[in-house]
């Protein structure tokens, strides 16, 4: 019973939200071959908040956040981000496919940051950094590089302009990922277990950059973690995903400490022992 | 019949002399199959199927017949539809194609070793296609199969003798002459043997040597060249860092 109420406030509030969301899922479907990994997902990110993604493995997390850096294509549903849709183009009233142009402009404003850290090996570090700034918003040379150091600068790396990637440590090489995502200033920002490739002793670095990241920017965060106390300290909101579905979601005191359903209560319990 | 040293040392100029006509159709033929191997690769990863369909069967039907038969068809059958090229361009285009199906294939592997990841982070950084290619995907593809291509190199400087076949003079018909003038083939022939072994072997030592440098990161690969380009960078790091 109380899980229904509650379904209805978070509609509620949804619906009050919709004209200010900066993302915008709206039944989106998603499936791979006979696998129907998202099944109707309805999720709106405001912008500025830092929404935290967890559950069981299989459960659609990553899939949720490659859709939305157009690195997968929904099967159907709408998501859109600045009001805009992602996928499709307005055409009169009629949504089309979206081309590439449309995709590159709304792109501008989304960053993220992988698992394993795709940072260009050919590249220094420095240039990793101004690649896009330079390339893609098209700054000076000297600006670009201006801000790539400052930002640099800020992941503790400022030190290292002149390496290549091979010669950092994975937590470093993660850093400059960070650095290299956020020097382009999106509004939403994707971290996808950016710490799960990582050598537990690097963990704390990486996340430290992300929390401070999260305090100092107006930036909207989905961040999938499996790291719960990270959860709890950075999120305003934890969604907790099964089956393709949110099956839960709130603040994270209420999420973490105090869940209702079974299935996250059980997930839960597998990060207490 | 012995082998006659001043007979070689007379005729030697002659067909060295026609040793820079095979280098030059060796290079130019090379430079046209690594230029159209890149199309090719290009246009078979094409999203427009009809377009990749009809470069996939292209690169069969060439893979499939022997050089030969294309240069006759190139040199001869041509002009019958109103394209006549010289015997140079002839030679050059058709073996350059040919080997520009193979060249394709090569960068075909050096393009598929690079991770998923490369991709996808160009993506997000909201890169170019053309960008993606050039700044990305190609320089970590090509680097390592540089021993390949160099070895086509190679194989292209050995197949030249059949563009006799349509009478470019190069050394082996020089010494084919002599040998004929003379009644001597020892001697020609051997002189014709050597020099091609004199270019290939450096040719294969300095092969050699990149597939060894190209197994090094890529930071090593960058002190070898000297530090030049770091240090360019660097300047500006420090100007702007310190304004
Ligand atoms: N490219 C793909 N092709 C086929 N199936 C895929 C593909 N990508 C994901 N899947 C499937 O979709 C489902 C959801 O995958 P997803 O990676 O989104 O899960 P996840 O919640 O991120 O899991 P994890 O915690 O293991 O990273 C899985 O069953 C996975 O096998
Ligand atoms: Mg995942």
């Amino acid at each position: 019973m109380s899980l229904g109420l509650m379904e209805k406030q978070l509609n509620n509030q949804q619906v009050a939200d919709q004209e200010q969301a900066l993302v915008k899922y709206e039944n989106v479907k998603k499936q791979f071959g006979d696998n129907e990994v998202l099944k109707g997902l309805n999720l709106a990110i405001q912008p500025g908040e830092k929404v935290a993604l967890i559950g069981p493995s299989g459960s659609g997390k990553t899939t949720i956040i490659r859709m939305l850096m157009t690195l997968e294509k929904p099967t159907s549903g709408v998501i859109t981000i600045g009001g805009e849709p992602l996928w499709h183009k307005k055409v009169g009233e009629k949504l089309v496919p979206a081309d590439e142009k449309h995709l590159r402009r709304l792109r501008t404003d989304i960053g993220m940051v992988f698992q394993h850290f795709n940072l260009f090996p050919h590249m220094t570090i420095l240039r990793n950094v101004t690649e896009a700034p330079i390339h893609v918003l098209g700054l000076s040379k000297e600006e670009a590089t201006e801000r790539a150091v400052d930002m640099l600068n800020k992941v503790g790396l400022g030190d290292k302009l002149d390496a290549y990637p091979e010669q950092l440590s994975g937590g470093q090489k993660q850093r400059v990922a960070i650095a290299r995502a956020v020097v382009m200033r999106p509004k939403v920002m994707l971290f996808d277990e950016v710490t799960s490739a990582l050598d537990p002793e690097l963990v704390g670095e990486v996340l430290q950059v992300i929390k401070d990241l999260a305090e100092e920017t107006d930036m909207a965060m989905i961040l999938v973690t499996h790291e719960m106390d990270f959860a709890r300290d950075v999120a305003d909101r934890v969604v907790f995903l099964h089956n393709g579905q949110i099956e839960e979601q709130g603040k994270p005191s209420e999420i973490l400490e105090n869940p209702k359903s079974e299935r996250l209560q059980s997930f839960l319990s597998r990060f207490l022992a | 019949m012995t082998w006659d040293w001043q007979f070689a040392i007379e005729i030697f100029p002659d067909i060295a002399s026609a040793i820079w006509l095979v280098i030059g159709v060796t290079f130019g033929a090379y430079l046209v199959s690594l230029t159209f191997g890149l199309i090719l690769t290009f246009l078979r990863r094409s999203s427009f199927k009809p377009l990749a369909f009809l470069t996939y069967w292209f690169i069969e039907f060439v893979r499939s017949t022997p050089p030969l038969v294309q240069l006759f068809f190139v040199y001869f059958a041509l002009p019958a539809i109103g394209i006549t090229l010289n015997k140079y361009l002839a030679g050059i285009l058709t073996l350059g194609i040919h080997y520009a199906t193979y060249v394709s294939e090569v960068y075909r592997s050096g393009i598929d070793a690079v991770p998923k990841g490369q991709w996808e982070a160009s993506r997000a950084m909201n890169f170019t296609k053309i960008h993606t290619w050039f700044r990305v995907i190609l320089p970590q593809a090509i680097p390592p199969v540089i021993p390949m291509l160099g070895n086509y190199l190679l194989v292209l400087f050995k197949e030249t003798p059949i563009l006799m076949a349509i009478g470019v003079g190069e050394f082996l018909q020089e010494a084919q002459l002599i040998g004929a003038a003379n009644f001597r083939y020892l001697e020609p022939i051997t002189i014709v043997g050597l020099l091609f072994l004199l270019l290939s072997y450096p040719s294969a030592i300095l092969i050699n040597k990149l597939e060894k440098r190209s197994k090094l990161g890529y930071s090593a690969n960058k002190k070898q060249k000297g530090m030049s380009v770091v240090g360019t960078d660097g300047e500006a790091v420090k100007q702007s860092a310190g304004g």
